[in-house]
C-alpha cells in the first residue's frame, strides 16, 4: 500500500487526525476540480468519517482502474433467504493487491413510484445503510432502484431485514420481473392520463414472487408515464411500456388561448406551435388556434408549450407498446405499439391490465428462449403469431405502413 | 458475533408512496391545471383548486454518500416541509407552496454544492451507470465521465442557453445501460475477447456462451485436452456480451476500449417520434481522469446545436432538418465507413432516394 501524504485539500472539514486514514488517489482528486458536485468529494469525506475499510479499499481500486484502465470487480451470488435475486454480488478480482475491497455487495432496494420520499424515509435508510453497509447510496440505478452499494455477504441478511421492518423489500436482478419505474404522474403534473404511481405499485406488488425469484427467459421491465412525452423513457427502456393516452378532443382553455396569443403574438403561435405539429392537424383560423382532433397524433408538442391553455382530453387511458430493450442482443428496439387506448379508471381496469399482462408474459415464458427479450421473441417468431398466441386483434395502429413485402402465406 | 434471525420477511413490492407526497399535491392529486418555469430549475404548478406549488429542482452525482443525503434532507426539513423527490436523471426536487422559500432553498442548495437547474431548454443531469466503481464488465468509468462533463456543462445546466432541452448519457460498454439520449456517450471494444482456457471449463456454461454471442462467431473448441470456446475473429465485432456471461472471456483493454459519440436519441414522442442515437465519432481514447478527448466533441456538437437549433427543436430534429451532410460539417466530424450500418435492418438506413444536398452550390 502506497503512504498517505499527497492527497488534495478537499476544502471542507480538515481531519483532526495526524495521519490521515485514506491512501493518496491523485487521479482520483482530479475530479474533485470543477463547479459540478464530485462523488469523490462525497466518497472520500464519507470515508474519512467513518473510518470504514472497505471505502478505503475501494478508493484504493478504484485510483488503481483509472491507472490501469480496467475494471476489477466480479458477480457473483448472494441472496437474502427466499429470494433469488436483489442482491448483486461484487468482489474484487485482485483481492490481494486491495483486501479491504475484497466484498462490497449491492441491495437493490425497491423506491416508492415516482421516487417520492418523505425525509423519514430517506433517514432511516441512512441510518440502517451506514449501520450495516458502506453508507454509498445511488439515487438511482438505470433500472430504477435505490442502490445500496457495497455490503458484506455476513451482513447482507440482517441489513435487509432491518430494511423490511422499516417497509422496503428487494428489487429484481438477472431473468426476473425488474423494479418499476413511473412518472411524478397525478402527483404533480397536468398532462397525466392515469395515475401512474397507483398502476405501477398495484402492478409491481402483483409481481412481487416474479421480481424476488427469476424465473422468466430473462428480464422483464415495466415503465410508466403519465403521457406520451414519455418522462419515464418507458418506450426504448421497458418491456412493457405504459403510455398515458385520451382519445376525444384535446381541451382548450380559450381565455388562456387568447391571453397566450396576446403575450407571445401570432408568429410564435405559427412558428413554434402550430407548423411543428407532426400531423399538420393544427391550423389558423381568425387568429385563433384550430385543432382537427381526428388527425392529432397525440404528440403532446402544442400542449407542452400552451400548458394553460391545452390539455389532453376528457376520456383518459393509457396505451400499451411492447418490446423495448437496449443493444443486447439484436440492437435496441422501440416498443411497439400493442393496444392504442385501454381505460384505467378503476380497480377492475387495473385488474384487466395485470390479466393482460400475465398472459403476454406467459406466451414470452412459453415460446422465448434463454436470454431472449420479449421484443426478441416476437421479432424471431413474427407479430401475427404474438397476436394469435395471446388473442389480441391486429389493427393498423401497430404498424407505420402495411406489409410492402409481397412474400407472405396468405390466410386465404 | 452471530446474527440471530427472529424477522421474517414481508414480500411487500414497491414502498407505498401515499405518504411520501407533500400535503399540497396529497391535496390536488390529478387535479393540477397547468405549469410555468419562473426560471432554470424551478416549476410552478396551479392546481384547479388554485393552489400553487413551487419545484426547486437541483444536480446531484447520483453515486451519494449518506453525509450528503442528510444533508438534502436537513434542506427538505427546513424548506420543503419533509417532503422531496428525484428525477429519472438523478436530479432531486423540493416542493414548497411559499413562493419566499424558493430563494431560500436555491441558497441553502448552493450552500451543500447542488446546482439548480435541469429544467427548460438546457442540458440536465446527465443518466449514466456504474463504470469501474461498482460495474463487473465495465470498460471506463462512469461517474468521471459524467463529472468532468457536467464541470464543462454547468453554465448550461444552470441556464436557459440552448433552443431546446438537450438529454445526455453515458454507458461504460455497448449494452448501453445509459439509454437513448440527445448525446450518448458509450463505449466500444475495438479486439475480440481473450479467452482463457485453463479456466473457461470450470467457470462458465459454455453452451450459454455460444448462444450469447450475437453474430455466431462463438463455437465450442479443445485446448490443450480441455474444453474451451474459440472466436471468430473474422465475424466477432467486439460487442462484449459472452464477457456477460463468462468472465474469463476478458473483452477490456486498457487501449483498446474506446469512446463513440452518438446523436439524435430521443425518448419523448413530442413532434417526431422516439428515436435511436446514430454514430458520429468514434475511436475518441479513453483517457481518465477527466476525458479531454471526448468533453471536446460533446462541447462541439451543442454549440453547432445553440448557434442552429430553432426553439422546440431537438438535437435530432435539427439534424433531420439540415441534414447529416451539414451535421459532419459544421462540427467538424468525419463520416467514416463504419458509421454504414451492416448489422441487421442496415438496409432500412440507407438513402433509398435521390435526395441529397449540395451545400456548396451556388445560391
Amino acid at each position: 500500500m502506497t503512504q498517505p501524504g499527497n492527497k488534495a485539500e478537499t476544502g471542507e472539514k480538515p481531519s483532526v487526525q495526524e495521519e490521515k486514514f485514506l491512501h493518496p488517489t491523485p487521479m482520483l482528486d482530479e475530479l474533485e476540480k470543477g463547479e459540478w458536485p464530485s462523488f469523490v468529494t462525497g466518497l472520500k469525506e464519507l470515508a474519512e468519517r467513518t473510518k470504514k475499510p472497505m471505502l478505503r479499499g475501494v478508493l484504493d481500486q478504484l485510483e488503481y482502474s483509472y491507472q490501469t484502465r480496467t475494471g476489477y470487480w466480479e458477480g457473483g451470488l448472494v441472496t437474502v433467504h427466499g429470494y433469488g435475486s436483489g442482491i448483486i454480488s461484487r468482489r474484487s478480482r485482485i483481492k490481494d493487491k486491495f483486501p479491504e475491497a475484497y466484498e462490497f455487495h449491492t441491495l437493490r432496494v425497491q423506491p416508492a413510484p415516482g421516487l417520492h420520499y418523505t425525509t423519514k424515509m430517506l433517514l432511516e435508510l441512512c441510518d440502517s445503510w451506514e449501520k450495516h453497509g458502506s453508507g454509498l447510496i445511488a439515487l438511482h440505478g438505470q433500472t430504477g432502484d435505490i442502490m445500496l452499494q457495497g455490503v458484506r455477504e455476513a451482513d447482507v441478511q440482517e441489513c435487509f431485514d432491518e430494511l423490511n421492518q422499516n417497509g422496503w423489500d428487494l428489487g429484481g436482478a438477472g431473468a426476473a420481473m425488474r423494479t418499476g419505474v413511473s412518472c411524478v404522474g397525478p402527483a404533480r403534473c397536468e398532462h397525466t392520463c392515469y395515475d401512474t404511481l397507483e398502476l405501477h405499485h398495484r402492478v409491481l406488488t402483483h409481481f412481487t414472487g416474479d421480481v424476488h425469484r427469476p424465473g422468466y427467459n430473462y428480464k422483464f421491465k415495466f415503465k410508466f408515464s403519465g403521457c406520451p412525452n414519455d418522462c419515464s423513457n418507458a418506450i426504448f427502456r421497458s418491456d412493457l411500456a405504459v403510455i398515458g393516452m385520451w382519445r376525444d378532443a384535446i381541451q382548450v382553455d380559450t381565455r388562456a388561448m387568447a391571453a397566450w396569443i396576446k403575450k407571445n403574438g401570432i408568429e410564435l403561435l405559427v412558428n413554434n406551435v402550430i407548423n411543428r405539429c407532426p400531423s399538420r392537424a393544427l391550423s389558423l383560423v381568425d387568429g385563433m388556434l384550430a385543432i382537427d382532433n381526428g388527425n392529432c397524433v397525440h404528440c403532446m408538442h402544442c400542449i407542452n408549450v400552451m400548458t394553460e391553455a391545452l390539455s389532453p382530453g376528457r376520456e383518459r387511458g393509457l396505451a400499451i407498446l411492447l418490446g423495448g430493450k437496449n443493444t443486447l442482443k439484436v440492437g435496441a428496439m422501440g416498443g411497439t405499439m400493442l393496444v392504442p387506448f385501454f381505460r384505467m379508471e378503476s380497480r377492475k381496469d387495473i385488474d384487466r391490465f395485470i390479466g393482460l399482462s400475465e398472459t403476454i408474459i406467459e406466451w414470452w415464458t412459453e415460446n422465448g428462449f434463454d436470454h431472449e427479450r420479449i421484443g426478441e421473441t416476437i421479432e424471431r417468431v413474427g407479430l401475427k403469431q404474438f397476436l394469435d398466441g395471446v388473442g389480441i386483434a391486429a389493427s393498423v395502429d401497430m404498424v407505420e405502413h402495411p406489409r410492402n413485402n409481397p412474400y407472405y402465406k396468405s390466410e386465404y | 458475533m452471530e446474527y440471530k434471525r427472529t424477522w421474517k420477511t414481508i414480500e411487500s413490492g414497491p414502498h407505498g408512496y401515499t405518504e411520501a407526497l407533500h400535503p399540497v399535491v396529497r391535496k390536488n392529486y390529478g387535479r393540477w391545471k397547468y405549469h410555468t418555469m419562473p426560471r432554470p430549475g424551478v416549476l410552478k404548478h396551479v392546481a384547479e383548486s388554485g393552489d400553487v406549488l413551487y419545484t426547486v429542482r437541483a444536480g446531484t452525482p447520483r453515486q451519494d454518500s449518506v453525509d450528503l443525503i442528510r444533508r438534502i434532507c436537513a434542506i427538505a426539513d427546513r424548506y420543503g416541509d419533509g417532503y422531496l423527490r428525484f428525477t429519472v436523471r438523478n436530479n432531486v426536487e423540493f416542493m414548497t407552496p411559499d413562493q419566499d422559500k424558493v430563494e431560500l432553498l436555491i441558497k441553502a442548495l448552493g450552500e451543500i454544492g447542488l446546482p439548480v437547474g435541469g429544467t427548460g431548454p438546457c442540458v440536465t443531469n446527465v443518466a449514466h451507470t456504474q463504470g469501474w466503481l461498482h460495474c463487473d464488465i465495465p470498460a471506463t468509468d462512469a461517474s468521471g465521465v459524467v463529472k468532468s462533463i457536467m464541470d464543462n456543462l454547468i453554465e448550461d445546466f444552470k441556464h436557459w442557453r440552448l433552443p431546446s432541452k438537450v438529454r445526455i448519457s453515458t454507458s461504460c460498454c455497448a449494452i448501453n445501460c445509459g439509454g437513448q439520449a440527445d448525446i450518448a456517450i458509450v463505449v466500444k471494444h475495438t479486439r475480440p475477447p481473450r479467452i482463457n482456457h485453463d479456466l473457461i471449463d470450470n467457470i462458465c456454461e459454455l453452451p450459454k456462451v455460444v448462444a450469447r454471442c450475437p453474430v455466431a462467431a462463438i463455437r465450442p473448441t479443445v485446448v490443450d485436452g480441455k474444453q474451451s470456446l474459440m472466436v471468430d475473429q473474422e465475424k466477432c465485432m467486439y460487442c462484449g456480451a459472452c464477457f456477460g456471461a463468462c468472465p474469463v472471456m476478458e473483452i477490456n483493454h486498457p487501449e483498446y476500449s474506446k469512446f463513440g459519440i452518438w446523436v439524435g436519441g430521443k425518448n419523448s414522442n413530442a413532434r417526431s417520434k422516439p428515436a435511436l442515437g446514430c454514430l458520429v465519432a468514434q475511436n475518441l481514447p479513453n483517457n481518465p481522469p477527466r476525458w479531454p478527448e471526448v468533453n471536446q466533441v460533446v462541447g462541439r456538437i451543442l454549440s453547432a446545436f445553440k448557434k442552429e437549433g430553432q426553439p422546440w427543436e431537438r438535437l435530432g430534429e435539427w439534424i433531420d432538418r439540415v441534414g447529416w451532410k451539414h451535421f459532419f460539417a459544421i462540427t467538424d466530424l468525419v463520416f467514416e465507413k463504419d458509421m454504414i450500418d451492416n448489422y441487421r435492418h442496415a438496409r432500412t438506413t440507407f438513402n433509398q432516394s435521390a435526395h441529397v444536398r449540395f451545400p456548396n452550390s451556388p445560391a
